[in-house]
């Protein structure tokens, strides 16, 4: 890693100046994580009074729990859906905005200000308009015959949760799918037109491939985002229910660790994340290096 | 423009403003209901005008709050919230502004090492290791404690990188300036680093200011005392703290209330917000 060609010299200043962000690392992230890997291999007995050493007990416990596994799968389904509706709906809107001229910017300003919610405020959000009783989309889909209860139904629940989930991740992706299309240079698509290909045909076979380390960065992106930043749109609605339909990883630990007590358990699940993470960031980060002669 | 497509742009016209629209309805939705007193409620669907009773929720919600539930009034919370997310941009910016100085202009044995130590940061959000980080603070009596609220949440990997990469942009020959002059490295830092990184810094106070505000799983967990509540996690309180039905009126004054300064923030600081935003995943 680089320097600048002429340093200053000193013993003790460099030292100095990375202690406060050195010493919270080590004291809130590093020593903390690595509680949870001692604590993922120990129990406790129901009262707290006995604590044995495990091995890889927990761990071999929870790829046999029922629930552990249900709790992957709903992730699963939850980040690939809320991944999936933000990035296409933020893609189609990229491409619109990119079109006009003038009007730009306004656009991009009323597109732009949904990251400032919080996830957990957009969820009470949508929770109140998809509300049973007082809520407007309820009522409209009970027009068209269907009976909306998220309270009772998973599918609803779920659908719920997405929506919230993607509302507020879409002025994100937005950004950065602008950014994009402002980069891809015109003369590839102007020579298109020329040899008479079509808009749509421009988008897929020129636009859409030279868009794609964006849409690849921001895949990984919104995966981290909906696997652990949307504990607050869970957490503030539907609270992992109705029948754990909901319950994704994130939301799991929290309940297992502070609810339902069980430490080891939770401490497992907390390095299994970690795992997801750390991969995560891995991935981006080779696809960063790549993408400086893409 | 390629080629003039009249029906085009007009339908492109068309789809954005109805995207407009669905992603402004949640909010509209929410201001209309914070206009409306209590009753509206209980008669069936939510209407979509405002109503009359919007001065009346907002007082309440900041100046009474609602005893019977348990929340108090949320006047307190908007400045804990205002507090926290202070600490947390400015504690994050200071702490990175002086690692990044460190790692660019000093060479040092275990540089290296330090440089992985910050770098880990940004693999472990706090709700991965929730459990433990809950009993670090806990031992050090931080519960219930602005301190508790804000530095764990400090360290930051990402500000540091780009200050890094800012750094590495400046002349070489600022220093060697500096130098003949006979700067020491806090003056060089202090009269010509910090001058030329101004507009990082803002990008950065934009996103960290907002990413301070809307913690909510770390303020849930330690704050027991409702004097230390953070109005995000404030809401939460009152949509469950209830026995029956919330009351709705109220709770989208709140929600409103939660909402608005990051999003003037954003109004206000466009540029600076898409720079900072784009920047810092480079």
């Amino acid at each position: 890693m680089q320097t600048k060609r002429m340093t200053f010299n000193s013993r003790w200043l460099p030292y100095a100046l990375l202690a406060p962000q050195v010493i919270i690392t080590l004291v809130f992230f590093v020593w903390p994580a690595s509680q949870a890997l001692w604590q993922s291999m120990l129990r406790q007995d129901p009262f707290g009074l006995r604590t044995t050493f495990v091995w890889f007990q927990n761990f071999e416990r929870l790829f046999e729990d029922s629930h552990y596994l249900a709790s992957m799968k709903t992730t699963l389904i939850f980040s690939v859906s809320t991944t999936l509706l933000s990035m296409s709906v933020a893609l189609l809107f990229a491409v619109m905005v990119n079109r006009m001229i003038r009007s730009q910017n306004a656009y991009s300003t009323f597109l732009v200000w949904p990251y400032a919610v919080a996830p957990a405020i957009a969820g009470v959000l949508w929770w109140f308009i998809f509300n049973p009783s007082v809520g407007i989309l309820p009522y409209i889909l009970e027009g068209f015959g269907y009976d909306w209860n998220h309270r009772l139904d998973a599918g609803d629940a779920m659908i719920l949760v997405v929506v919230a989930a993607a509302w507020k991740q879409i002025s994100y992706n937005f950004l950065f799918f602008l950014a994009g299309l402002h980069s891809i240079p015109q003369s590839l698509v102007e020579a298109a037109a020329i040899d008479g290909a079509s808009r749509t045909k421009r988008f897929w076979t020129i636009i859409f491939p030279l868009l794609s380390p964006t849409t690849f960065f921001l895949m990984v992106v919104n995966v981290v985002y909906a696997m652990f930043d949307t504990f607050g749109v869970i957490h503030a609605t539907t609270e992992g229910g109705p029948a754990q339909a909901t319950n994704i990883l994130v939301y799991k630990v929290y309940r297992d660790g502070f609810v339902g007590n069980n430490l080891g358990s939770s401490a497992a699940q907390s390095v299994i994340l970690m795992v997801i993470v750390i991969a995560l960031t891995v991935v981006q980060f080779r696809w960063i290096e790549r993408r400086v002669n893409y | 423009m390629v080629e003039n497509d009249r029906w085009g742009t007009l339908f492109a016209h068309i789809i954005l403003i109805l995207g407009v629209a669905v992603v402004v309805f949640p909010v509209y939705v929410a201001l209309v209901a914070s206009t409306h007193e209590g009753g509206t409620f209980l008669r069936g669907v939510m209407p979509l005008l405002p109503g009359s009773h919007g001065w009346e929720n907002y007082s309440t919600v900041i100046i009474e709050g609602r005893s019977n539930a348990g929340a108090p009034p949320i006047g307190g919370m908007l400045w804990n919230s205002f507090v926290m997310a202070m600490a947390i941009a400015i504690g994050k910016i200071a702490i990175s502004l002086l690692s990044a100085f460190a790692i660019v202009y000093f060479r040092f044995p275990f540089r290296i090492f330090f440089f992985w130590v910050i770098f880990v940061t940004l693999m472990l959000p706090v709700e991965v290791r929730i459990v433990p980080t809950f009993e670090v603070v806990a031992q050090l009596n931080m519960l219930n404690t602005y301190a508790g609220l804000s530095i764990p949440l400090i360290a930051s990997a990402t500000a540091t990188f780009l200050f890094r990469q800012f750094f590495m942009t400046v002349p070489e020959e600022m220093l060697e300036a500096a130098r003949v002059d006979g700067a020491g490295p806090m003056k060089f830092f202090k009269d010509i680093l910090m001058p030329l990184s101004i507009t990082n810094i803002a990008a950065m106070f934009v996103i960290m200011f907002i990413y301070g505000w809307n913690q909510y799983l770390w303020p849930l967990l330690i704050t027991t005392d409702d004097s230390y509540y953070t109005i995000v996690m404030g809401i939460q309180r009152m949509v469950t703290g209830g026995d029956s039905e919330p009351l709705w009126h109220l709770v989208m004054a709140t929600v409103v209330l939660a909402a608005l300064p990051p999003i003037l923030v954003i109004l206000f600081m466009q540029r600076l917000f898409v720079k900072g935003l784009t920047e810092t995943e480079k």
